[in-house]
């Protein structure tokens, strides 16, 4: 009974890296071919996100929807969970917003079928507020761009270089 | 009467903490603006004097509202938002105009949160009274129940909005007592932009700290909320309607 055990383990073990090994693969196919199937995410700034992006892949509404609630009963406004921060760090650049075809937040969710209530009422766009908007401006080697496919979301941190 | 042991200790021990309690955080709270991670507390009750014998003839504090919160009009006066608005008085005995800004008065017994079905309308610990855009239903009760009609409803689709002041259409808003810079340490924008224009008809504090601005203001001459008989007790008051 073990020994089956363990054989079922080393198969599934076998089968996991090779979708893996797959997986640069079909980023490359995704990044040339702009039909393929599968969202496409793209992070512009610093090297990683408040949480682990494991962690941000499943979780991230809650975060949002917490602070949501501490920043308009109590006004706590921490920046850390905030939507504010998710969206000056997945703007794109180019479009100023995570909306559109390839914007971050918009993408995924026109992928998995779940609709975004934010953006009804809350900017897509970085806060300019005095500063300019950061990412706008950098020269476009800077920039930390990945693509990644369906295949591999929720299996690397296809968030972080 | 007679009070049990452990009510007369209950008693006392409540004086004795208000006493010792109150002033060191008091002196918190006069020594520096909240910090982030710090909830609003029952500390503090934000209010407004509104001196109508400074207001002039101008819409400074509209536009400085508009420009802080982006809202802004579709050319339908019926529907379009209005945070705040000027309002003209005009004495039909003797022709005496004056003209006197209007917006919520966050009211400490609020109407519209009374009414609110979802919960969406509420007041915040330190008084500022909110609608959270994420629950309303757009029902519009609130606006029926407000007696100051300050409230409005969004007809059409919103642009621009800003990061701390998100609107959309469908639900209800209203002014804010511009509670993002108020949570920063700062005055709202309708005062500030009075105060810099100088005719300093606006001033904005602390209610409960007996050594605001705003309380010297008030103790120094008579002011009274609009509609007093409706026994709200606002957190905005006039001088010389
Ligand atoms: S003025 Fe109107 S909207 Fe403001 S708290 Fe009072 S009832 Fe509510
Ligand atoms: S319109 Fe929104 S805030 Fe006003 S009463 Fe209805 S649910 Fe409450």
């Amino acid at each position: 009974m073990q020994k089956i055990r363990l054989m079922v383990f080393g198969a599934l073990a076998v089968a996991a890296a090779g979708w893996l090994a797959a997986a640069p693969v079909l980023a490359a196919e995704t990044a040339s071919a702009k039909s393929a199937i599968g969202p496409v995410i793209k992070t512009y700034k610093g090297d990683k996100c408040v949480e682990p992006t494991e962690e941000m892949r499943r979780n991230h509404m809650k975060k949002i929807l917490h602070q949501r609630d501490e920043t308009m009963h109590k006004g706590i406004r921490t920046r850390k969970y905030s939507l504010k921060n998710c969206i000056d760090c997945h703007a794109d650049p180019k479009t100023n917003s995570v909306l559109g075809e390839n914007g971050f937040c918009e993408s995924c969710h026109e992928y998995a079928a779940v609709s975004i209530d934010c953006f009804t009422c809350h900017s897509s766009s970085p806060e300019k507020n005095g500063q300019p908007p950061k990412a706008a401006s950098t020269d476009p080697a800077g920039l930390m761009e990945k693509t990644i496919s369906s295949a591999v979301m929720g299996t690397t941190n296809g968030n972080q270089p | 009467m007679s009070l049990s042991r452990r009510e007369f200790i209950g008693i006392g021990g409540g004086a004795i903490a208000g006493i010792t309690l109150a002033p060191g955080l008091r002196l918190v709270e006069l020594a520096r603006a909240r910090s982030p991670e710090e909830a609003a507390t029952q500390m503090q009750r934000w209010g407004l004097l509104i001196d109508i014998g400074r207001c002039q003839d101008c819409d400074v504090c509209v536009t400085a509202c508009r420009t802080e919160n982006g809202w802004y009009g579709h050319n339908r006066p019926a529907t379009d938002p209005q945070w705040i608005r000027k309002v003209t008085l005009k004495d039909n005995q003797t022709g005496y105009v004056e003209s006197l800004p209007v917006l919520c008065q966050h009211c400490e017994e609020p109407p519209c949160v009374d009414v609110c079905p979802t919960g969406a309308s509420f007041k915040r610990a330190d008084g500022i009274v909110l609608v959270d855009k994420h629950i309303c239903i757009g029902c519009r009760y609130c606006m029926m129940a407000c007696p100051y009609k300050a409230r409005s409803f969004v007809h059409e689709d919103t642009i621009n909005q800003k990061s701390y002041a998100p609107r959309g259409k469908g639900t209800v808003e209203s002014c804010t007592l511009c509670v993002h810079r108020v949570d920063a340490g700062k005055i709202p924008a309708c005062v500030e932009a009075c105060t810099k224009d100088g005719n300093q008809a606006m001033v904005f504090g602390d209610l409960k700290d007996p050594n605001s601005g705003i309380n010297k203001h008030l103790a120094a001459g008579p002011s009274t909320p609009l509609r007093p008989d409706l026994n709200l007790n606002t957190g905005v008051r006039y001088r010389g309607v």
